[in-house]
């Protein structure tokens, strides 16, 4: 076990854990931050995605003694403007976007680090960039319509 | 107007609904008013419960409990629109939660065989009538005024003498009411929530990644567990050593349980290849699966054993697992031997084998599928709280009823101490039916006398079985000189289930029809997937029908439509499960709004198809690519009766398509000596953004039907149709899935 300070949502959070901890473990078991899925422990669903220093990262893969002083941000903290839903939040809540809705928090954390990079992507940098991430319910072209309207928002 | 008695002699109301699968279920409307009457003093200060549906705050909002668990299905908005709709309800008032386990208030509350919403439809009805017949009452009370005068709309009553009250405010005296002795329906032409769009009441906690799932349960003092089962079927523990494991940190315990003793009747929901796996507990989830790789085992061959099961409907039998370790390459054999050998005749019409002699044509092809896994994107697990008087089961299922007696018996305790809680399912698919994974984590929290959450990674989810059965079947038809139908057998097999449908379409549309069928035992485990059996069947009748229909020089769709009219007009047989004109409505639907017969080069495909109640015809267009198509465009027509929430109704249709795509082109599970050779999401290949339709169009038939099946309806045509297109683009017949095999080698 170890201690790490954690930037986590812009706040210092102080776990003590073993080094070859995912961060996805470390949010969900140490944190109770459950928002963050797991869905296959191997970087290939993409249901645990967060962003660290504003890139899609796959927490299952990520030690969280490579995290350092990274900035982590996760689906609790995706509208850190105060008060405000992140646009892809309210795009996801205009198409109605969830069915079982476990995967979704992934698939926001993808799209909101694609329009981060990608303000205004083309169907092709869309399906490039969320391919990483599985909706088991298929939920895809809701996705694809709210990734485009949380485009015209920001 | 539909008026309704709201008792059944003495008991009070309790309306039962036939379904397809003979399955009952009702809403016993118990009475919380009667209990108030009683002892007043009792009553709720906050929530007045007019029934066992709704319950009214003093603030006006209502509350909806919804008896059957959400997958994604989205229960959650359309059960609450159903009671609100009768209710006269503001639906901002409405407030959507999970109702308890109860199934003397609320029935089999199971989420499968798309029964939702067709089952739970009369008595959410019925719910919200009899609570504004009591509000009604209440007003006419309060008011010195006949209660048929009184008015309601968007939670409010009015009379015309100027007085008003809203629901919240009349709540209190609503429930010191007896049940009304009748009650009133709503003419379905007065409907304005029901038909229309209604938001997911659960969305907005979906986008904040709020705790709501089984796998998000926190309990204090909660101890984390994981299981390891035999890497393959037929294999099971011969022995162990955890000394090591158990040495690493924040390891409590290292133990196997058992399921199912010698003597125990499974039921339908008891389905586990592995009844003796190894448990490991500690402090978090990443420290048992770490201890779990350092777990060293010994397997051996599971020696055959039997044992008694009762189906849904109670009937037992004996089932036998054979000692074995079973390969795909067998499995395929197997089904071929019988496919060429002596089958079990489920339906004969006239005289097929003077068909098939006589026959100016004859078409003949044989389909095949593999075993294909669930994988909902929530991995299996539960949470227990085991006592010693008492248990408190938590987590995501699509029916407590399935696991609460077993669970029970496995604890030693009376049901009746065995609490069951439904959460959200992160997806289910038929998977979560089968509840081994309960009981596993109920035997774990007894034996560690803690509280416990359970959860599978996903290797063990994806290779602990209960899978969608393989399949083999051949299709024969039989045209005569002027292109008619004549004759069509059917033979059927599957591993160890075949699709059995013998009198679904185009049985009854066809003077000489023959169907047989029969089953290759196995110890690899099936259930029910996503509209099980449907989802290959379609595939094998849609696609040869339209390979006849090329034989006989028709249209795809005309050659369809002219069976149905047969079918509609002049029947074979008597016992046709469907309605040929409902089924030819949704042809004609999707033909008409993809304007097929004006489709020129463009490369589509057509299937329709019946299950679990409803009609679906999808048409796909594709463009090939490097051997690959991209689906461009799928148009769908479903006819589900009435539609309850437009909106939610269209997601599930386009996520069904996706679903059918999906596990058309690229599901597979195959074995090699008992062992799964898929084990993650990494080479288990799921239908990805990439591969996803560009566009779907869904219509549905306008109906005055009351709502059938819709979760798992649009999905089996999918599979066809996209074959269909992919020919149509390519010239290529797909035979086989995946088809991606088929397509790239």
């Amino acid at each position: 076990m170890a201690k790490y300070t954690l930037n986590i949502n812009q706040q210092a959070v102080t776990v003590d854990v073993d080094p070859d901890t995912p961060m996805l473990w470390v949010l969900r078991d140490s944190l109770d931050m459950v928002g963050t899925k797991f869905g296959c422990g191997a970087g290939a669903c993409g249901a645990c995605t967060v962003h660290i220093n504003g890139a899609a990262v796959r927490s299952c893969q990520l030690p969280v003694s490579a995290v350092g002083e990274a900035s982590v941000i996760t689906i609790e903290g995706l509208a850190y403007d105060a008060g405000r839903m992140h646009a892809v939040q309210e795009a996801w809540l205009e198409h109605d976007v969830a069915q079982c809705g476990y995967c979704q928090p992934g698939q926001m954390m993808s799209a909101a680090a694609l329009l981060a990079q990608i303000p205004d992507p083309s169907d092709a940098d869309i399906d490039q960039f969320m391919s990483g991430n599985i909706c088991r319910c298929g939920t895809y072209t809701r996705i694809r319509a709210a990734i485009k309207s949380a485009a015209q928002k920001a | 107007m539909t008026i309704f008695k709201t008792a059944i002699g003495r008991r009070s109301f309790l309306k039962a609904t036939a379904t397809a699968g003979g399955l009952s279920l009702g809403f016993n409307l118990l009475a919380a008013p009667h209990t108030l009457a009683a002892d007043a003093k009792e009553a709720p200060s906050e929530w007045f419960e007019l029934n066992a549906i709704l319950s009214i705050h003093p603030s006006g909002d209502i509350e909806v409990n919804v008896a059957n668990p959400d997958f994604g299905q989205n229960l959650m908005t359309s059960f609450p629109m159903i009671a609100a709709e009768e209710m006269d309800a503001n639906w901002e008032d409405i407030r959507a939660v999970q109702a308890p386990y109860n199934a003397k208030k609320f029935g089999m509350q199971i989420s499968g065989g798309s029964w939702s919403v067709m089952n739970n439809w009369g008595g959410l009805r019925m719910a919200g009538a009899t609570a504004r017949q009591m509000m009604r009452t209440a007003a006419a009370n309060a008011w010195g005024v006949p209660v048929d005068e009184i008015h309601t709309e968007n939670s409010m009553l009015s009379h015309a003498s100027g007085k008003r009250a809203s629901y919240g405010e009349m709540a209190a005296a609503a429930a010191m009411l007896p049940l009304p002795k009748e009650a009133t329906l709503k003419d379905k032409a007065d409907f304005n929530i029901v038909g229309t769009s209604r938001k997911n009441l659960v969305g907005p906690s979906i986008v904040k990644g709020d705790a709501m799932f089984g796998i998000d349960v926190r309990q204090e003092g909660m101890l984390r567990a994981t299981v390891l089962h035999a890497p393959a079927f037929g294999m099971t523990i011969d022995s162990y050593d955890a000394s090591d494991a158990k040495k690493m940190p924040g390891i409590h315990d290292i133990f196997t349980i058992k399921l199912f003793p010698d003597d125990f009747v499974r039921g339908f929901s008891d389905v586990a290849a592995f009844r003796e796996v190894i448990a490991i507990v500690g402090d978090t989830t990443w420290h048992v699966l770490k201890a779990k790789k350092a777990i060293m085992v010994t397997w051996k061959l599971q020696e055959s054993y039997s044992y008694q099961s009762a189906d849904f409907f109670g009937n037992k039998s004996t089932v036998t697992v054979p000692k074995q370790v079973e390969s795909t390459t067998d499995h395929n054999k197997a089904m071929q031997a019988l496919i060429d050998g002596d089958m079990e005749q489920k339906r004969l019409d006239g005289d097929p084998s003077t068909a098939f002699a006589n026959a100016a044509k004859v078409v003949e092809r044989t389909y095949s599928a593999p075993f294909l896994a669930h994988n909902p994107m929530e991995p299996l697990n539960f949470f227990a709280d085991v006592g010693k008087e008492s248990a408190k089961l938590i987590g995501p299922h699509q029916g407590p009823v399935l696991a609460h007696n077993t669970v029970a018996a496995h604890l030693g305790m009376d049901p009746s101490k065995v609490e069951i809680v439904m959460t959200r399912m992160g997806g289910g698919f038929g998977r979560r039916l089968y509840l081994h994974f309960a009981t596993e984590v109920a035997l774990i929290s007894q034996h560690v006398q803690r509280p416990v959450h359970l959860t599978y990674d996903r290797e063990e989810d994806m290779t602990v079985g209960v899978y969608r059965p393989s399949y083999l079947i051949k299709l024969r038809a039989a045209l005569d000189a002027n292109n008619q139908l004549i004759g069509y057998h059917v033979r059927s097999a599957g591993v160890p289930e075949p699709c059995s449908f013998p009198n679904r379409f185009p049985a009854g549309a066809v003077d000489n029809f023959l169907w047989e069928e029969g089953s290759v035992a196995s110890n690899i485990t099936v259930g029910a997937f996503r509209a099980p059996n449907s989802n290959f069947m379609a595939t094998a009748e849609q696609c040869f029908l339209d390979e006849v229909a090329e034989t006989a020089g028709a249209d795809p769709i005309e050659f369809r439509l002219q069976l149905l009219e047969r079918a509609a007009n002049n029947p074979v047989g008597e016992k046709n499960d469907y309605d040929a004109n409902r089924y030819a409505g949704v042809l004609k639907l999707a033909r008409d709004k993809v304007n097929w017969n004006a489709r020129g080069d463009r490369a589509m495909g057509v299937a329709a198809y019946f299950c679990h109640n409803s009609y679906c015809c999808n048409i796909v267009e594709v463009d090939m690519a490097n051997g690959e198509p991209t689906v461009v465009n799928v148009t769908s027509a479903l006819d589900c009766g009435i539609v309850v929430n437009r909106d939610g109704a269209i997601n599930m249709a386009e996520g069904g398509i996706v679903d059918g795509i999906g596990n058309a082109m690229y599901g597979e599970l195959t074995f090699v000596e008992g062992v799964p050779q898929k084990r993650n999401l990494d080479n288990y290949r799921i239908i990805r953004m990439l591969e996803a339709p560009n566009n779907i169009d869904v219509h549905f038939v306008e109906s005055q039907i009351d709502p059938t099946g819709l979760g798992e309806p649009p999905m089996p045509p999918a599979m066809p149709a996209l074959a269909n297109a992919i020919y149509s683009a390519s010239g290529k017949r797909l035979y086989d899935q995946p088809f991606i095999k088929a397509l790239k080698g």
